[in-house]
């Protein structure tokens, strides 16, 4: 696959029939609990959120890479992107709302012509952190971009990749031939100017997602693989891994009904269902936000259409963190990946 | 009657077993979960051994379970593939090592 589902006219490209898959099948016939029949279980339905700490703003979908498991559907195709009027709405409520966290993602985020601009205003109205997820490619997909280490560490940036294994094979399958050589490149570039390395508070995390229909191995166990490994072969040091699941939403969900894995994999979430990994789910310090400036419970959800509760207020204009921070969380099928073995979440494993 | 002798949907009624004979099977069970905790073998290297194990004994349901077990303690497809390799260095030295009895036999009988 070389485009978004998008772009090819896929019928999956359509929310409302991911959301139709979501919930039919085994979860309709009663073979499988509901994941609203599980959190009742556990007194946690309607699942409500914490005290907001985290801002994720997705400024576009527009991506260099085409990734197999994205739950964006991202890709060069795509055209959705943030303007600098959106992001004033942002840096705005962060300033209101004392937001201690803005995490921004894409798409490649940093193809968002106002994207540097962005993490400037955002750190005049002095967010404790910023975090960017960075594909890593970018920084070598044109020269504009290869400055991007130097810009992060200017303003203090927290690069958080993904880099679905240490060897080449896995991840190339997963992201596109070429991406691995290109990411250690990347990685070696962010360790020159000081991520990673210790004494200089310059954050680069990495991210692991099973390269197919299986849930991921212990954070702190591959973590010391990827350390080893990237140490002893490319010389890249880094700070923490983070194991992220697949959600079956997009293409991932795509991949799962394309090679008849759905079934066993929704099977296998529901079985490794921890009520530990509901505490932590990130829908409940996090609000997602997308190029248009609506919101919604979590990136997923907006990949979903899924909109913030009606009564919370559904987009930045309408902001008010008491009705957010009272409000339900829309939850589908798609939550169980976030609260299998582990958990999962943006920061790793959350139980 | 059963047209198959495997079915992989069988796999996951492995526990049903304690229907004709709970005592057994909870030992069993007890037992099995027990092994397979993380001990002074690792969880991932005693997954690689019951991969390899699965393939000697040639249990289809156990080569499924062990591969995505494996899978999901981050073995590679490589040191998969190494661990059937060892299973397979056994079998057929297991065979080949008894060639030195049919030789002594063999050289028993001639003349
Ligand atoms: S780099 Fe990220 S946003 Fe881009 S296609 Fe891959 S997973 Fe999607
Ligand atoms: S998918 Fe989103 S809404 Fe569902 S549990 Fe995960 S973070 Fe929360």
């Amino acid at each position: 696959m070389i485009k978004s589902l998008r772009a090819n006219h896929h019928i999956l490209a359509n929310t409302q029939e991911q959301l139709r898959i979501l919930s039919e099948g085994m979860f309709a016939d009663g073979e499988l609990p509901t994941f609203e029949d599980k959190l009742s279980l556990i007194n946690e339905y309607p699942l409500k959120p914490n005290s907001l700490e985290i801002f994720q703003v997705n400024v576009g979908y527009m991506c260099n890479q085409v990734c197999k498991h994205c739950h964006v559907d991202a890709g060069p195709d795509r055209k959705e992107i943030m303007t600098r009027d959106t992001m004033k709405m942002c840096i705005d409520i962060i300033r209101k709302a004392n937001i201690k966290t803005l995490d921004l993602t894409g798409g490649a985020p940093e193809m968002n012509p106002d994207f540097r601009w962005f993490v400037e205003e955002a750190n005049k109205a002095g967010v404790d952190e910023i975090i960017v997820r960075s594909n890593l490619t970018i920084i070598l997909a044109n020269p504009s971009y290869h400055d991007l280490p130097q810009f992060f560490k200017e303003n203090k940036v927290r690069v958080i990749s993904s880099l679905p294994f240490y060897q080449p094979d896995k991840t190339d399958r997963q992201r596109g031939k070429g991406v691995f050589e290109k990411s250690i490149k990347a990685l070696q570039m962010l360790n020159e100017v000081g991520y990673g390395k210790e004494g200089t508070g310059l954050l680069m995390d990495l991210v692991y997602n099973p390269a197919g229909a299986f849930l991921p191995a212990d954070q702190l166990q591959l973590e010391r693989d990827f350390k080893k490994e990237l140490k002893n072969h490319f010389d890249i040091d880094f700070n923490s891994l983070f194991t992220i699941t697949n959600l079956p939403i997009s293409r991932f969900l795509e991949f799962l009904l394309r090679t008849d894995n759905y079934d066993d994999y929704m099977e296998k979430l529901v079985n490794a269902f921890n009520p530990a990994a509901v505490k932590g789910v990130m829908c409940r310090n996090t609000l997602s936000v997308d190029y248009q400036g609506y919101l919604y419970d979590c990136d997923f959800n907006q990949m979903l259409g899924l909109k913030v509760q009606k009564a919370a207020g559904q987009h930045l204009r309408d902001f008010d963190i008491n009705k957010l921070e009272n409000r339900e969380i829309k939850i589908s099928q798609h939550c169980y990946g976030c609260t299998a073995g582990a958990g999962s979440s943006c920061q790793g494993t959350v139980a | 009657m059963e047209k198959t002798y495997y079915d992989p949907a069988d796999l996951k009624k492995f526990g049903d077993v304690a229907e004709f004979g709970p005592e057994l099977a909870k030992k069993f069970f007890d037992y099995y979960g027990d092994v397979f905790k993380e001990g002074a073998l690792t969880a991932r290297e005693k997954s690689l051994i019951a991969l390899a194990v699965a393939h000697a004994i040639q249990c289809p349901y156990c080569i499924d379970a062990y591969t995505s077990d494996s899978l999901e303690k981050g073995v590679t497809d490589e040191q998969m593939m190494e661990a059937v390799h060892v299973t397979t260095a056994i079998r057929g030295g297991a065979s080949l090592v008894h060639s030195v009895q049919m030789m002594n036999k063999s050289k028993k009988l001639s003349m």
